[in-house]
């Protein structure tokens, strides 16, 4: 076990090293000069200079390569040109939004998806099976962005039941930072208002994230279940008499669980992914639309930064997945 | 037990038989015409701006009505689906390719090249897709084609690691060892023995991931990173629309349904196809 966390970690860090490689690789393919775009189009020519003696970029490409390994590896993601702050307190500012984005679909997900695929393998070529199916097909093939434009048309605009874009009213002030997740720094403080109205904020933008990982999960569900299903084990214990609802719960459903476990890590990584559209949409000051306007404005070391630490938390997840895999089930050997 | 592919008129039989494939592939052969015969069914020119005649609603003159700059939605939809279906099929091919040759190579050679190539593909599987896509598309400049590119880039990894995993298991296999033993030489057992055994799986995730990078590109499009205005791609469109969807639906509802129907077409195709090509995953 331990030899195969080594090894993950290994190959954790390997990962990093490409993906870091790939993004500055990236970074050289603009066509537009970063020492001029940092300045703006005022800019003196002998300042344009100044500037790129400053930044290292008058250096041959390899030790700007080398120079960016360097600083990263002390945790220096560089300076963003939009923000001129330190890419890294950004992030600070940024990531706690996406998780708590993520984390709040990843809930709508598991809640509609799991039970929704179990009801419909147990009940497999009925109509509830037919409807799970169907809403499975709706979720993984509508475009994210226009299920958000239809939420927020209709329950913030027409109905008026739930609140707009943002991760709080305007009125209010977000609480206290300890985690940077509203919900959960409210609820710590026991601030009520706030948490009532960050909750209420989230319900939009999590559905609409959660759309397409609970279509994945709920076809996840129902095929794992019904591979259990026909397992002589469940025949048997049919057989013997165990109530149904034993069965499904004691036998079927626990065995059932790896794919299922499997599915969520990389869930995980495309409400990530997601989470760029959402975010647009929703106005959710997060890691994706930071990604979004620091592409649009060629910020590249913040486009660095955003790619590095999405492309870390993926297998990252995965990883932990896979170890949390072999705790739970004692059948899978490391190779 | 490996997948095998049935051979071309059997496969359109069994096609034919398998409900979910056939709607899928219903709704395939009647946008696909469509797309192709744009510029003669268009009842309008796709950009012509009829002012005068902004935001009507679905009626006799323009079925599925105009947007805010008079332009027939129904002409707009037609090219979009041309579109679509074009970007669609390019990206997957070009990733397909890539991906397969690297796959084959992978899985045949084995040794450093297999190590150095799994690599490769382990840290674009670690890039959220549409990020890294953003990312190649906003350095290269937003335009379709780099949407394009950048989609190749991001998926390629997924057909080397499939067909990687085919070859793995059937360079084992007694017919390889056999034209092996028999001196046949590399290049004709890849091209004779190996490739034509992963097509069956090569072509149900072609089918799955033409639906998804037509999601893509209409999400790269929608933020302003794929298809330029005033092309008339369906996430562009919906871009446009947005402020109407509550007092025009026809804007973003027309554009989002015909995403819906093509992707969940190739997905109900995808999936019959992995049904007829692999029995023992039928439900």
């Amino acid at each position: 076990m331990t030899r195969f966390i080594i090894r993950r970690l290994a190959g954790l860090i390997f990962v990093m090293l490409g993906v870091s490689t790939m993004t500055f690789m990236l970074a050289q393919l603009v066509p537009v000069d970063p020492a001029a775009n940092a300045l703006g189009q005022n800019a003196r020519p002998e300042q344009i200079e100044a500037y790129r003696t400053k930044m290292g970029l008058d250096r041959p490409v390899v030790e700007q390569y080398l120079t960016y390994l360097r600083r990263l590896l002390s945790g220096d993601l560089g300076e963003s040109i939009r923000t001129r702050r330190a890419v890294l307190l950004d992030l600070r500012d940024y990531l706690p939004a996406t998780i708590e984005l993520a984390m709040a679909s990843l809930v709508v997900s598991l809640l509609v998806g799991i039970p929704l695929g179990m009801w419909a393998a147990i009940n497999r070529n009925q109509w509830n099976d037919g409807f799970a199916r169907v809403l499975a097909l709706l979720g993984g093939s509508l475009p994210v962005f226009y299920v958000g434009l239809l939420l927020l048309g209709l329950f913030y605009r027409q109905l008026q039941w739930l609140p707009g874009p943002g991760r709080l009213d305007s009125t209010l002030n977000p609480p206290a930072d300890i985690t940077g997740l509203f919900t959960v720094d409210s609820l710590l403080t026991g601030n009520w208002p706030v948490f009532q109205n960050s909750l209420a904020h989230l319900i939009l933008p999590a559905i609409t994230l959660g759309a397409f990982s609970t279509a994945v999960l709920v076809r996840m569900t129902r095929s794992a279940m019904l591979e259990v299903l026909a397992q002589d084990y469940v025949r048997t214990a049919n057989a013997k008499g165990l109530s149904y609802r034993t069965v499904v719960w004691r036998h079927v459903l626990k065995n059932a669980m790896p794919p299922v476990l499997t599915t969520i890590g990389i869930i995980f990584g495309s409400l990530l992914s997601g989470a760029v559209l959402t975010e647009t949409i929703f106005n959710w000051p997060g890691l994706g639309r930071y990604a979004t306007t620091s592409v649009t404005s060629l910020d590249f070391p913040a486009v660095m930064g955003v790619t590095l630490v999405a492309a870390f938390i993926y297998p990252l997840v995965n990883t932990i997945v896979d170890i949390g895999y072999r705790f739970i089930d004692p059948r899978i050997q490391s190779e | 037990m490996e997948l095998s592919a049935p051979r071309g008129f059997d496969l359109w039989r069994r096609l034919r038989h398998e409900p979910t494939a056939a709607f899928g592939l219903a709704i395939l052969l009647i946008f696909i015409p469509l797309a192709l015969c744009a510029p003669l069914i268009s009842p309008y020119d796709p950009l012509f701006q009829n002012i005068s005649a902004s935001l009507t609603p679905p009626s006799a003159d323009y079925w599925l009505g105009t947007d805010k700059l008079g332009r027939d939605l129904l002409s707009r939809m037609l090219y979009g689906a041309r579109i679509s279906l074009w970007v669609g099929t390019a990206v997957v091919l070009s990733a397909g390719m890539i991906g397969t040759l690297a796959g084959l190579l992978a899985g045949y050679l084995r040794g450093w090249v297999d190590e150095v190539l799994m690599r490769v593909t382990d840290i674009f599987f670690a890039f959220p897709s549409l990020i890294l896509a953003m990312a190649i598309a906003g350095a290269l400049g937003p335009s379709l084609r780099n949407a394009l590119i950048a989609l190749v880039v991001v998926t390629w990894p997924v057909y080397a690691r499939l067909i990687r995993g085919q070859v793995l298991s059937l360079r084992e296999q007694e017919f390889v060892s056999a034209a092996r033993a028999s001196g046949s030489q590399h290049r004709r057992i890849i091209l004779r023995h190996l490739l034509p055994n992963t097509l069956a799986p090569l072509l149900v995730q072609a089918s799955f991931d033409v639906g998804t990078t037509i999601l893509s590109v209409a999400g790269l499009s929608f933020i302003g990173f794929g298809a330029q205005p005033p092309l008339p791609e369906w996430g562009v469109m919906i871009s446009e629309g947005r402020n109407y969807i509550t007092t025009q639906w026809w804007l973003t509802g027309v554009p989002a349904m015909g995403i819906l129907l093509l992707v969940a077409a190739f997905n109900l195709f995808g999936d019959g196809l992995r049904d007829i090509l692999d029995p023992r995953l039928r439900r």
